[in-house]
């Protein structure tokens, strides 16, 4: 069994409970942080572990946190990004509905490492029953006073509050968010400045994913050198996979960064391999942001070796031929599953979430979602195929927040590896109705490095 | 879209501007505004949707203006501009879901309800409509019902027959 260091109790029976929590050492790095630690000694033991952001980026946190101004008597702030909405990924709702304490105890920590007082977890509105779960968790943490004034009797003061957000994918943007914290629509800021130097309501601000903040739980209670030879060179740790689409067992797994991305497909401890018997076909790896890959290259990379679930593997022969580990959204694709559908319905969605505050992003995620609508109709031109490459590299680094780059790199990638198929829909649009392109070369041998890169 | 309605004035209650004035406190000294999102969310639970009379006064008690609750009200998906059926429906369409039979859930419901995406029953008691994705991909398909937002997952025909049947006995 791999190690575990977020998932370890998570099915011991009422571990949601402050009391049987805490019985299984729950709020430990508290105790540690606040009675033996500096807040700055707390920023170095992250720094050290080698964390990288859980929302997507990757960004090292321990760096993160040290950029945030600290100017005399203004407020600072730390803000838990709950917005969990990237299309394939679903480990901060598992996490927050079976293990809240964890998220909380993750929270004060974090809060004391950087000198808030006040601090918010954005959750997205549709989860009102994990916002209520966490009301009830922090409710009981207070209670048994680890929240409030002079927690544990360091001094330390801590106010925790849960803020809804009203169901936009945009406002998982950290900069979005906080504007929506604001009470405002989701529109991202132009930066800099970063919320590091002003964030919400002008006042330095630190955002980080639920993961993220649950990862400082075991770094301060066994060390960062120990969290730190967890993992894969530069991926450190462990990292929540929420996997889908057609596996035998979906769900959400706790892998050791560095494990073979076969292995998590096929393997009775991960997803068991795919669903009813079938091949697959293709995987998107990260959340539906980061680039499709054709089944013999999410298994190999274009050298021939084996690809594993770390943020090196994932991202190794760039976007020509890798992808990455997004927010570690794995979505499985089977044999019968049609890429034109599912890159129109990507698009579509897309569309939807632009908050239209840039024009190419705006224009061109409706234009991209058009064309492939007439494509998987049957109403697709040959020259169609292009003019998507086309909008999609002129949206592409356009943009004021990265959602452009997001909704451009899935049909940019969907082209790149399955053009053949794309060409099919418009050559026999008539049997594209009515059946799929299927499997074709995509579970043989990898394509030569040369053909992957003409395309 | 802003709809057009009888204009009703309506008074919130005792209990309602209670809870307002606890989410104010949650955030520091002139920065009410922040509690908008989590208002708009009570006002709908309490009126099944949120009119433009309801946002009027929202507006008068966090002393700001009308315009910034419209327009925050209409940038976020989960806020009815117009009155929905007693349950509402809402079916995750986006692509994890549609991989393992999300169309055919809706084209199911749709067939069910006798009613349009988007269209309430005559009996005013439903309507429906896809979102986006749910963050629930693995337990696809899914659908949530609002103002409590339980959860449904693993949709079948007969799972969504079901539910129906059982949200039809609570009417
Ligand atoms: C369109 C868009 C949506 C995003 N959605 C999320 C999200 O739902 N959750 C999240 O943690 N980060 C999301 N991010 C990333 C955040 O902007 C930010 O990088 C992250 O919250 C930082 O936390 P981390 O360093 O702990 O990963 C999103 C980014 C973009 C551009
Ligand atoms: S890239 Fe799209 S979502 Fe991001 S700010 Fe511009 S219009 Fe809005
Ligand atoms: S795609 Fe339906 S819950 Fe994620």
């Amino acid at each position: 069994m791999a190690r575990k260091l977020l998932l370890e109790n998570i099915n011991v029976p009422g571990i949601h409970t402050f009391d049987v929590y805490r019985q299984h050492g729950g709020y430990r790095s508290v105790e540690k942080a606040l009675k033996t630690m500096t807040p700055d000694a707390v920023v170095e033991e992250v720094k050290t572990s080698g964390l990288r952001g859980r929302g997507g980026a990757g960004f090292p946190t321990g760096m993160k946190w040290s950029f945030l101004a600290k100017p005399e008597g203004i407020e600072r702030y730390l803000v838990c990004n709950a917005d969990e909405s990237e299309p394939g990924t679903f480990k901060d709702r598992y996490l927050m509905t079976h293990i809240p304490h964890l998220l909380i105890e993750g929270m004060i920590v974090s809060s004391f490492a950087l000198g808030a007082k006040t601090s918010y977890i954005y959750v997205r509105g549709e989860m009102m029953p994990q916002i209520r779960i966490l009301e009830r968790a922090i409710a009981e943490a207070k209670n048994a006073g680890f929240l409030g004034k002079n927690i544990l009797g360091s001094g330390y003061d801590l106010e925790l509050y849960v803020q809804p957000g009203g169901g936009a994918y945009i406002c998982g943007e950290e900069t979005a968010l906080i504007e929506s914290l604001e009470g405002k629509r989701g529109n991202p800021r132009i930066k800099p400045p970063f919320p590091a130097i002003s964030g919400v309501w002008a006042c330095p601000t630190v955002v980080n994913n639920v993961e993220t903040i649950a990862a400082v739980v075991p770094i301060i209670n066994d060390g960062g050198e120990e969290y730190s030879k967890v993992g894969n060179g530069r991926s450190t740790g462990t990292k929540l996979i929420s996997a889908s689409g057609n596996l035998n067992k979906p769900g959400v797994y706790e892998i050791e960064l560095g494990l073979p991305v076969e292995e998590f497909i096929y393997s009775e401890e991960y997803c068991g391999g795919i669903a009813n018997g079938k091949r697959l076909k293709a995987v998107v790896a990260g959340g539906s942001s980061v680039p499709i890959l054709p089944a013999n290259l999410i298994l190999k990379t274009i050298n021939g070796q084996p690809r594993l679930m770390s943020y090196e593997s994932l991202s190794d022969g760039g976007f020509q031929t890798g992808s990455m580990l997004g927010s570690g959204g794995f979505i499985a694709f089977d044999e019968d599953q049609c890429i034109v559908r599912n890159t129109w319905n990507f698009a579509r969605f897309y569309h939807h979430e632009s908050c239209g505050q840039c024009s190419p992003c705006r224009e061109g995620t409706g234009w991209m979602e058009k064309v492939l609508h007439n494509l998987e109709n049957g109403h697709g031109k040959m020259s169609d195929i292009d003019l998507l490459v086309d909008v999609s590299k002129k949206i592409e680094g356009n943009t004021i927040c990265p959602l452009g780059d997001a909704a451009a790199w899935p049909v940019a990638s969907a082209i790149r590896h399955f053009r053949d198929e794309f060409e099919w829909h418009i050559t026999n649009s008539k049997t594209a109705m009515e059946q799929n392109y299927g499997l074709a070369k995509y579970a043989d041998p990898l394509p030569k490095l040369e053909e992957a890169i003409q395309n | 879209m802003l709809s057009v309605t009888e204009h009703k004035e309506i008074e919130f209650s005792a209990n309602l501007i209670s809870k307002f004035e606890e989410i104010v406190t949650r955030y520091p000294e002139g920065k009410q505004k922040s509690a908008l999102l989590p208002i708009l969310h009570l006002v709908q639970a309490e009126y099944g949707w949120v009119s433009p009379e309801a946002m009027d006064k929202i507006a008068a008690f966090l002393q700001i203006q009308a315009i910034e609750v419209y327009e925050v009200a209409t940038f976020y998906t989960m806020f009815f501009m117009r009155p929905q059926g007693k349950f509402v429906l809402e079916v995750c369409r986006t692509g994890p879901c549609c991989l393992v039979g999300a169309e055919k859930i809706m084209h199911h419901i749709e067939k069910t309800l006798g009613v349009k995406e988007g269209e309430v029953t005559a009996d005013g008691n439903f309507s429906w409509r896809g979102v986006e994705c749910l963050a629930a991909c693995g337990m696809a398909p899914v659908l949530q019902i609002g103002p409590e937002y339980t959860f449904h997952e693993n949709l079948t025909e007969e799972s969504v027959d079901k539910l129906i049947e059982n949200l039809k006995n609570k009417i």
